[in-house]
């Protein structure tokens, strides 16, 4: 079978790019996929991975029928840094049945958006919860919605049991600028939990 | 939750809401092959970069038209298994499988991204942060 690439001989050997990846936890509807949006240079894509009933991504269909199995959505995009640097952003629900898909998507990632609506902070807990436990450098992002009454970060803050090193911000998930802040202020957070001898010079 | 709260509902209907989709069966294209048969489960940001050999037509008649356009979706771009799934509208475990397969008959091979439990190495965080910066 061919490949149709006739031209190919003198190709150049691809650049393999480094990749990394930050995830976006949050509530359904609280703007993941908006965030992702905004500051990646793909529509953001959705992939899909096959649920049993018990909630755990299938090996072996074999014999599975049908109704015992379905899918959860993930969506994802795309920023290439530099030709050898590609970030990517993976949100999906925050939700105690989809934990596995974090435990995946957990491994090796950089660090961590909780998105919060103050009209719905309990939303965030469970997400909170596993980052904290897990080690994983977060950042929680208040995504200010219209309409939505604006609390004092440090009232937001007590509602979500925030450690003191956490840093949460504002932000309007539509806004790239916004969602760079973001992005920059999670991995800032990651190189200060990368160890103390690395952490920034006291001024 | 409470225990009688569990049992009021019905384990198969729980699934079934905004945030999961339909039940799929696509398994039939791995000719039931899984990812747990292949080595690895192959990270979502593994990048696929195909080999010298993939440019060889007719190397290999018993790959199917999907396995052929992996191949050639990543011979324009090195591309990760999660935006494979996504533009080959295939779930992330079928796309591990066809991959696996490329990988065996050396058309592809696969980037390692930073091992499970270590972050990236410092110097690269800041490249991250200027990068952002610099969007
Ligand atoms: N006003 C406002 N609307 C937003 C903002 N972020 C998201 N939305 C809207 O809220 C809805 C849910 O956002 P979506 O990104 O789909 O949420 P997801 O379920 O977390 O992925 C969409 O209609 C968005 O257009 C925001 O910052 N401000
Ligand atoms: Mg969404």
């Amino acid at each position: 079978m061919a490949f149709g690439r006739s031209s190919s001989s003198r190709r150049q050997p691809p650049v393999e790019p480094v990749t990394l990846k930050i995830l976006v936890a949050g509530g359904f509807g609280v703007g993941k996929t908006t965030l992702v949006g905004s500051v990646s240079e793909i529509r953001p894509l959705r992939t899909e991975e096959i649920l049993s009933e018990a909630g755990r991504p299938v090996d072996d269909l074999h014999g599975v029928e049908a109704k015992s199995t379905t899918t959860v959505a993930m969506d994802f995009g795309r920023i290439t840094l530099r030709e050898d640097l590609v970030l990517y952003l993976f949100g999906t629900p925050g939700q105690d049945r989809f934990w596995f898909l974090w435990d995946e998507l957990a491994q090796g990632a950089l660090g961590a958006v909780v998105l919060a609506d103050t009209r719905r902070l309990e939303d965030s807990f469970a997400a909170i919860d596993y980052f904290e436990r897990r080690g994983i450098p977060f950042t929680v992002a208040v995504n200010c919605f219209e309409g939505a009454r604006r609390y004092p970060p440090e009232a937001v803050r007590g509602a979500l049991d925030l450690d003191p090193e956490v840093e949460l911000v504002l932000c309007d998930a539509r806004d790239r600028e916004s969602v760079k802040n973001v992005l920059v202020a999670v991995v800032e957070h990651a190189l200060v939990l990368a160890g103390p001898d690395r952490a920034p010079v006291p001024g | 939750m409470t225990e009688a709260d569990q049992s009021r509902e019905a384990p198969a209907a729980r699934w079934f809401d905004d945030e999961a989709g339909p039940v799929v069966r696509p398994y039939a294209m791995t000719r039931g092959r899984t990812s747990a048969a292949t080595r690895h489960r192959l990270d979502l940001i593994a990048l696929v970069v195909p080999e010298p050999a993939a440019d060889d037509p007719g190397r290999d008649q018993t790959l199917s038209p999907e396995h052929v356009e992996i191949v050639e979706r990543c011979s324009e771009q090195p591309q990760s298994i999660a935006e494979l799934a996504a533009g080959l509208d295939l779930p992330v475990g079928v796309v591990r499988v066809l991959v696996g397969d490329l990988v065996d008959d050396e058309l592809v091979h696969v980037t390692r991204p930073v091992p499970p439990a270590e972050l990236p190495d410092v110097s690269i965080l800041r490249e991250v942060i200027n990068g952002l910066r610099a969007l």
